[in-house]
C-alpha cells in the first residue's frame, strides 16, 4: 500500500495544473506534504495514484516585492516566509504565525499554501493572512486569478479551490511604506496531545495619531470558517486607542464571534475566557508596533 | 509544453554524505526507507512516522528535516547529510577520540565537537534520539554558531527525547559550540564524585556504547537485515469486548508475496502468554473471547511490508459484540460480564498495621478524599521489534530488544513446545524501555511466522500499534484518609484504591502491591489500612511503568499532605520531616529500617536549595517560601514553590527470590568480558558493570567490556524492573571480579611461590614478589598452569518476605525530596515548571554522570506524567493512538533542574548503591501540583492538570467577587 505511485515534478505553473488534470489516476499537489503525507499515511486521505510535487515550481517559491505588494509563494517552506527581511517589513503576524507552525523541521518542508489550503478555522497562517487582508493567486485550466482571501473559504475544511483543477500560487499582501501600520499574531495553546491551537488572533491596523484610523481582526476558530471581526473592527475603527475603546472592541468581538466546544481542547466558555486578554495583547502590540 | 510523463522520473539521482547515488524511484518512498532500506543507512531512527519526534532527522540542502514523511523524489538533485556523514564532514583529521567502543576495536575515531560532547556531558542514554538531536543540533550550530540556551531551545523544539536528559544535551551543545569557536577541547561538565568514590566506582565514566551511538553505527533490532528476511504483520481485533464469531484468512492468503497466515489453531503448543499469569492469548480462536482492542487474531508474514499490511487488511473478522468494561470501579460491581474465567479481580491486596479505629479516635483532625490518575504510555522512543531467525540446527534465534530476555525464551519455547534451549534470546540496544518491554511483543509471532515459514521474520511495529497494544501505567482512583494530631505528627492513614491493569494480567498484581503498600508514603505511621483492587477491564492492558504503582500513590499521599498541612497550620516541609521515616522507623507493612534512610536528609538539603533559590532568585521573603509572589510588572503571572517527598522499594522483594549472574572473563590480551542477561535500556547498567570489575581488577574502565542480554552467551540476570539492576547485577560483577581476582592471586601465589598476601593489582598489572605482568600475562600464565582465568557468580540479594508476612518486604529503599517552582497565567491557566531540585538518597552514586542523566530523565517523566501525558480510551477504544495525541514533554517544558545526591549506603549494595531509576521521577508530580496550589489556590485530585480548569476556577472566583 503506496503512499502514492506516481511522483510528478512540474517545472511551471501550467505543467502543475496539466499534471494535476492529467494524473494518472486521482492526483492531488504536493506542497510541503506534512499534512498530506500524515493524512495518507494514517488513512484520512483517500488513496491517490498521483502527486504532483509543487515545491519544485520555482514561481511558487518566491517571495518578491510586486509594486504595491509583496508576493510569497503558496510552496515556499515556513521559515523561509518567517526569515525574509520583507515578511519581517511589512507582514509581522505572519511571520509570527509562520514561526508557530509545528517544529522547526516541520517548518523547512512546511508551506504556507499547505496551510491555507486545508481551510481550518484556526491555521495559524490562514489567521494572519486574513488580518493582512491579502489576496490569494489561483492557477486553474483557464488562466490564473486573483481573490480576496477571505472568499477562498466556503465551509469547514472546505475551500473554494476546484478539487483536481486548481492550485494556490501565492498570496498578495499589501506593502505599506512609510505608513503607521502594523500587525502581530497571537495564539494559546495546552501542552496536551493537541495539535492545533486553543485559539488564535491577529490584528493589523493603521493608526492616525492618537486613533486607529483602520483595523483588521482574524480570530480562530471563530467560525466555521477563518473569521474575521467586522463588528470590533468597526467599533474600534476611528476610535482613539484607550480602554473604552478596547473594552468596546471586546464587547462587539464577543458579541459576533461564535466560538464552539471542541473535545479535549477547548470549551466554548474557556475561548470567551481566553480571547479577552489575547484580543488585549494583540491589539495593544500591534498597536505599539505601529508608531 | 512537455508531456507531463516527461515529468516522471523514473531515475532518482541525490547526493547523501557525500557520495552520488543514482538509483531507480521507488513509488511511495520517503527518505528515510531509502537512507536505511536502500543505503543501509541506519543511523537514522524512525522513532513515530508522523512528524512528531525528530528522531528522522536529516539536512537535505543544509537544512533540517524530518525524512519519515519527505517523499524521497523530492530529494532528486539535492544533498543529503546524515549521521554517518557528520564524521567524515567533519573529520580532516581535527581530533581523534580515544574512547574505545563496546566491542572493544574502535579507537581513534574522529569525532564531531557535537559528538564528543554528547558523550561528554552524558546526554547519551538509550541513544535512539541522539542521531536526530545532533542533526539538528548541528544545523543550528551552521547557522548560529553561538546560540543561546533559547536558540537551542527553539531549534530542539520537537525533536525528544524520553530519556529526556534535555538540560544535558543544552549543556553539550553549548560546549560543543564553545569548542568548536575555540578550537579547544570540549569542556567536560562539573559533576561532583561521590562522597564514597573510590578509584573507578564513584567517578564519572562514560558509556561504552557511547561512541556507536553518536555515529549513527549503534544496531537496533530494526537496523538488522537477514537473508531472505519475511515482514511480519499482526490483525488486530480492534474491538475491545467480543466474542470471535468468525475469521476469514483466505484472501490474505491468496495475495501475492503472501508467505503464511496464521490463526489461534496453528499455535503448536502452549496458547497463553503473560510474566505472572498467563492469561494473554498468542492468539484469539474462534469462539474464543477478545479482552482489548489490541488482542491478536492472525499473523502474516510476507516478502514485503506493505504487502504484509496489504494481507491483513483483508482478514475478515466477526464478532458478536460485547459490553464493554472501561474502568476498574465499573469492573467491581455486581452483575457486570467477567472478562476473565477468574473473574474481573485479579487481586485484592491489603496492608495492615495498628488498629485503624483506635487511630481515627486518638487523631484531632481527621481528612479524606479521593484522586485520579490516567493510563499513561512509556512512549519509548524506539518501538517494538522483533526478528526470528529459524538455525539450520532446528533452534530458533530471537533478537529483541527486551527487558527480560530469559522471560522471552522461556515464553516463546512454551508456545512452540520446545525446550527452553532450543531458543535464544539475542538481545539489542534498546530505545528506551520504561517498564514498557518486560511484556511480549511480537517474539512469540515472529518465532511462529519463522519456524512455519523457515526463514528469517521481522515484526515491526509502528508507533499507532506500539500504543495500541503494549501494557501501560496503571489508571487508578486512590482515596486517602488520614488522621493526624494538631502538631502534624500522622496517627492513622487508611487508602483504598482501584487500579486498572487492563484486559490481562501483565505485571498488574506487583504494581498495584506497590502502589499500595507505599500509599501512605515514606512516613512512620502507627495505624495504616490500605485496601487495594487490581481490577481487570477491556482496556489495554496495565503493566510495568517507572515508578511501578508508586507515582499514582505518591500523588495521592503528597497531595493529602499538603491539604492536611494547610488545613493544621502546619508547614509543609515541616509535616514531613516530622513525620518521616527514618533508622529505626517501622514500615506499613511492619519493615523495621535498619539503616541507609536519608529522607530527612534529602527534605533538608532541598528545603535549603529552596529557600536559596526562593530568596535569591525569585524573590520571596525568607520564612515564607510558599506564598506565591506576582512577576514584577506581569501581575498575571504567578510564581510559586511546592514540595513533596517519596521513597520506592529497590528489588522484587515480597519473598522473591532476587538473582542475578554475571560471567566475567581474562582474555589473553589483557582485556576484560563481563557478561550478563541484565537489559540496557539506556539507563547505564553497562557502565556500572564495567566500573564494578574495573574497580576490582584495578584496571581503566575502557579495558572492561560488556556483553549483555544473550541467553546463550551471558548468565540470568532476571529481570530489569525495580530499579533492580545495579544493585543485583552491579553486585554480581563486583563479585564475579572478586572471584576471578582470588583465582589470579592463586595461580600466581603457586607460581611465584609467595603468600596471597603479597600478590598486588595495581594500574592493571599484578605484581607478585618482584614479577610484574599485565593482567594478559597472568590469563596467559594461568592457561599455561591448567586454570581458566574466568570467574562465574551468581548473586542472591538478601532474603526477603511476603506482604502481610510482616519482617522485611524488601532489602533496600530509595529517597527523595522534590521541590517545584512553577509560574502560573491567570488569563489563561497555563502552567510553567521553572525550577525543580530534586534530592535523591541512591546510597553511593556509582556513576555521577549516568545519574545525572536518571534523575534529569526522572524529573522530566514526571513532569510529562503531571502536564502534558493521558493515555485516552473511551468505551474500549484508544483515542490517543498516536504520538500528536500523545504528547511527551519536549526541551520547551524543560526546567532548570537541581540535582542534588544524598549517600546513605546500604550495606549489602555494591559501594552502597540502592535503586536509582524509579525514585527520582516518583515526587515530581505532587510537587509540581502543591506548587500549583500555592500560586493560584486550585487543587488538582486528578492528572494531567488541566489549564482550562485553572481557569474556570479563576474565572469563576472573579465572578464570585465582583
Amino acid at each position: 500500500m503506496n503512499l502514492w505511485q506516481n511522483y510528478v515534478r512540474p517545472a511551471s505553473i501550467a505543467e502543475a495544473v496539466e499534471a494535476l488534470k492529467s494524473g494518472p489516476g486521482l492526483a492531488v499537489p504536493l506542497a510541503g506534504g506534512t499534512d498530506l503525507l500524515l493524512d495518507l499515511e494514517q488513512g484520512r486521505h483517500s488513496p491517490v495514484q498521483t502527486v504532483v510535487d509543487l515545491s519544485t515550481v520555482p514561481e511558487m517559491r518566491l517571495l518578491e516585492r510586486r509594486e504595491a505588494y509583496l508576493f510569497i509563494g503558496a510552496a515556499l517552506p515556513l521559515n523561509q516566509v518567517v526569515r525574509n527581511p520583507l515578511t519581517a517589513a511589512y507582514a509581522r503576524a505572519l511571520v509570527e504565525a509562520c514561526d508557530l507552525v509545528g517544529g522547526p523541521q516541520v517548518r523547512n518542508v512546511a508551506t504556507l499554501g499547505g496551510n491555507v489550503a486545508h481551510a481550518l478555522p484556526a491555521a495559524d497562517g490562514t489567521i494572519a493572512l486574513l488580518a493582512l487582508e491579502a489576496e490569494a493567486e489561483i492557477a486553474g485550466p483557464t488562466g490564473v486569478r486573483r481573490q480576496p482571501f477571505g472568499s477562498l473559504f466556503v465551509g469547514p475544511g472546505k475551500s473554494s479551490l476546484k478539487h483536481g483543477e486548481e492550485v494556490l500560487v501565492g498570496f498578495y499582501v499589501r506593502a505599506y511604506e512609510g505608513m503607521p501600520v502594523a500587525s502581530c499574531f497571537k495564539r494559546i495553546m495546552r501542552p496536551q496531545g493537541v495539535a492545533l491551537p486553543i485559539i488564535n488572533l491577529a490584528v493589523w491596523l493603521e493608526r492616525d495619531g492618537r486613533s486607529i484610523k483602520d483595523i483588521h481582526v482574524a480570530v480562530g476558530p471563530g467560525s466555521s470558517t477563518p473569521f474575521r471581526a467586522r463588528a470590533a473592527e468597526a467599533a474600534l475603527c476611528g476610535t482613539p486607542f484607550n480602554s473604552a475603546a478596547m473594552e468596546a472592541g471586546l464587547t462587539a468581538l464577543l458579541d459576533e464571534v461564535r466560538f464552539r466546544s471542541s473535545a479535549r481542547r477547548a470549551s466554548a466558555d474557556y475561548r470567551r475566557f481566553l480571547v479577552e486578554s489575547l484580543f488585549q495583547d494583540t491589539l495593544t502590540t500591534a498597536w505599539e508596533r505601529a508608531k | 509544453m512537455k508531456t507531463v510523463t516527461m515529468m516522471i522520473n523514473t531515475q532518482l539521482s541525490l547526493t547523501v554524505n557525500g557520495r552520488q547515488y543514482a538509483i531507480p524511484a521507488m513509488p511511495g518512498e520517503t527518505l528515510a526507507a531509502l537512507l536505511r532500506r536502500r543505503l543501509h543507512l541506519t543511523g537514522t531512527k524512525i522513532a513515530c512516522e508522523e512528524s512528531e519526534c525528530g528522531a528522522c532527522t536529516v539536512l537535505v540542502d543544509g537544512e533540517p528535516v524530518l525524512s519519515c514523511m519527505y517523499p524521497a523524489e523530492r530529494a532528486e538533485g539535492k544533498d543529503v547529510l546524515t549521521i554517518e556523514g557528520l564524521t567524515a564532514e567533519f573529520g580532516r583529521g581535527l581530533r581523534k577520540n580515544k574512547q574505545a567502543g563496546q566491542n572493544g576495536t574502535k579507537t581513534d575515531e574522529v569525532l564531531h565537537p557535537l559528538q564528543e560532547a554528547f558523550i561528554e556531558h552524558g546526554a547519551v542514554q538509550c541513544g535512539f534520539c541522539i542521531p536526530g538531536q545532533i542533526m539538528t543540533s548541528y544545523a543550528l550550530l551552521k547557522r548560529n554558531p553561538n546560540p543561546t540556551q533559547q536558540d537551542i531551545r527553539v531549534a530542539l523544539k520537537d525533536t525528544l527525547c524520553r530519556c529526556a536528559g534535555y538540560q544535558t544535551i543544552e549543556n553539550a551543545i553549548l560546549a560543543a559550540a564553545e569548542s568548536i569557536q575555540t578550537g579547544q577541547p570540549v569542556k567536560p561538565p562539573f559533576i561532583p564524585d561521590s562522597i564514597h568514590a573510590a578509584n573507578v566506582v564513584g567517578r564519572s565514566v562514560r558509556r561504552p556504547d557511547a561512541v556507536e551511538k553518536v555515529t549513527g553505527t549503534a544496531i537496533y533490532t530494526d537496523d538488522l537485515e537477514f537473508e531472505g528476511m519475511l515482514h511480519a504483520k499482526v490483525r488486530r481485533a480492534l474491538v475491545p469486548h467480543a466474542f470471535l464469531k468468525s475469521l476469514d484468512i483466505s484472501k490474505a492468503k491468496a495475495l501475492p508475496g503472501v508467505v503464511a497466515v496464521l490463526t489461534a489453531k496453528d499455535i503448536p503448543a502452549e496458547h497463553n502468554h503473560g510474566l505472572v499469569v498467563y492469561d494473554w492469548p498468542v492468539m484469539v480462536d474462534i469462539g474464543e473471547r477478545v479482552r482489548y482492542v489490541g488482542d491478536a487474531l492472525a499473523i502474516v508474514a510476507a516478502e514485503t511490508e506493505a504487502i504484509a499490511e496489504q494481507a491483513v487488511s483483508l482478514i475478515e473478522a466477526e464478532f458478536d459484540m460485547q459490553p464493554v468494561i472501561s474502568n476498574p470501579v465499573q469492573a467491581r460491581l455486581e452483575g457486570v460480564p467477567q472478562i476473565h474465567e477468574s473473574g474481573n479481580q485479579l487481586k485484592h491486596i491489603k496492608v495492615r498495621k495498628g488498629d485503624m479505629e483506635q487511630g481515627f479516635a486518638e487523631s484531632e483532625v481527621v481528612m479524606e478524599h479521593t484522586f485520579h490518575t490516567p493510563i499513561t504510555d512509556h512512549a519509548f522512543l524506539e518501538p517494538e521489534c522483533s526478528i526470528a531467525v529459524p538455525k539450520p540446527d532446528g533452534r530458533m534465534e530471537v533478537y529483541v530488544g527486551s527487558q527480560i530476555p530469559y522471560q522471552d525464551r522461556t515464553q516463546v519455547a512454551r508456545v512452540l513446545g520446545w525446550p527452553e534451549e532450543r531458543v535464544r534470546i539475542v538481545g539489542q540496544l534498546m530505545g528506551g524501555g520504561f517498564g514498557g518491554k518486560e511484556d511480549i511483543a511480537g517474539q512469540i509471532h515472529a518465532a511462529m511466522l519463522a519456524n512455519v515459514t523457515g526463514r528469517p521474520v521481522k515484526l515491526l511495529f509502528d508507533r499507532h500499534e506500539s500504543l495500541m497494544v503494549h501494557p501501560k501505567r496503571h489508571a487508578t482512583q486512590i482515596r486517602v484518609k488520614v488522621g493526624a494530631k494538631k502538631d502534624g505528627r500522622l496517627v492513622a492513614v487508611e487508602t483504598e484504591l482501584y487500579g486498572d491493569t487492563g484486559a490481562y494480567a501483565s505485571l498488574g498484581d506487583k504494581v498495584m502491591t506497590r502502589a499500595t503498600t507505599h500509599s501512605a508514603g515514606p512516613y512512620d505511621i502507627p495505624h495504616v489500612r490500605a485496601d487495594c483492587y487490581a481490577m481487570y477491564t477491556d482496556n489495554p492492558p496495565a503493566g510495568a511503568f517507572r515508578g511501578f504503582g508508586v507515582t499514582q500513590s505518591a500523588f495521592a499521599v503528597e497531595s493529602m499532605m499538603d491539604m492536611l498541612a494547610e488545613k493544621l497550620g502546619v508547614e509543609p516541609v515541616e509535616l514531613r520531616r516530622m513525620n518521616a521515616l527514618r533508622v529505626g522507623s517501622l514500615t506499613n507493612t511492619g519493615q523495621l529500617l535498619k539503616e541507609s534512610v536519608g529522607l530527612t536528609e534529602c527534605i533538608d538539603k532541598v528545603e535549603a536549595e529552596m529557600q536559596r533559590l526562593g530568596v535569591e532568585k525569585c524573590g520571596v521573603n525568607a520564612g515564607h517560601i510558599f506564598e506565591p509572589h506576582a512577576v514584577p510588572g506581569k501581575p498575571h503571572l504567578i510564581h510559586a514553590w511546592g514540595f513533596a517527598s517519596a521513597y520506592k522499594n529497590t528489588g522484587l522483594g515480597g519473598g522473591a527470590a532476587d538473582i542475578s549472574g554475571a560471567d566475567l572473563e581474562l582474555y589473553d590480551n589483557g582485556m576484560l568480558e563481563v557478561r550478563s542477561s541484565a537489559a540496557e535500556l539506556g539507563q547505564g547498567l553497562v557502565t556500572v558493570m564495567r566500573m564494578a570489575v574495573a574497580e576490582e581488577m584495578c584496571v581503566p574502565p575502557e579495558q572492561v567490556r560488556v556483553l549483555v542480554m544473550d541467553t546463550d552467551l551471558t548468565p540470568d540476570g532476571g529481570p530489569t524492573t525495580a530499579s533492580r539492576q545495579t544493585y543485583v547485577t552491579g553486585n554480581a560483577s563486583r563479585y564475579a571480579a572478586k572471584t576471578l581476582r582470588n583465582a589470579i592471586t592463586a595461580a600466581m601465589a603457586e607460581k611465584y611461590d609467595v603468600k596471597p598476601e603479597q600478590i598486588r593489582f595495581e594500574n592493571g598489572c599484578v605484581h607478585a614478589n618482584g614479577h610484574s605482568m599485565d593482567l594478559g600475562e597472568a590469563a596467559r600464565e594461568m592457561k599455561a598452569m591448567g586454570q581458566q582465568p574466568r570467574a562465574l557468580y551468581e548473586y542472591e540479594a538478601p532474603k526477603t518476605q511476603a506482604l502481610g508476612t510482616g519482617g522485611d518486604m524488601h532489602f533496600a529503599f530509595s529517597f527523595a525530596a522534590q521541590a517545584a517552582e512553577v509560574e502560573v497565567n491567570t488569563l489563561t491557566g497555563e502552567v510553567r515548571v521553572l525550577r525543580i531540585v530534586a534530592a535523591n538518597d541512591v546510597g553511593t552514586a556509582v556513576n555521577p554522570l549516568g545519574l545525572q542523566g536518571q534523575v534529569e530523565g526522572g524529573v522530566m517523566m514526571g513532569l510529562g506524567n503531571c502536564l502534558t501525558e493521558e493515555f485516552i480510551v473511551e468505551n474500549g477504544y484508544v483515542v490517543t493512538d498516536h504520538l500528536a495525541r500523545y504528547r511527551i514533554p519536549g526541551i520547551m517544558l524543560t526546567p532548570e533542574i537541581t540535582s542534588i545526591i544524598v549517600e546513605h549506603p546500604t550495606s549489602e549494595g555494591p559501594y552502597g548503591a540502592k535503586g536509582v531509576g524509579e525514585v527520582v521521577s516518583i515526587p515530581t508530580t505532587p510537587a509540581i501540583t502543591n506548587a500549583i496550589y500555592h500560586a493560584v489556590g486550585v487543587r488538582f485530585d486528578r492528572l494531567p492538570v488541566d489549564q482550562e480548569v485553572i481557569a474556570r476556577a479563576l474565572w469563576e472566583r472573579k465572578q464570585a467577587g465582583s
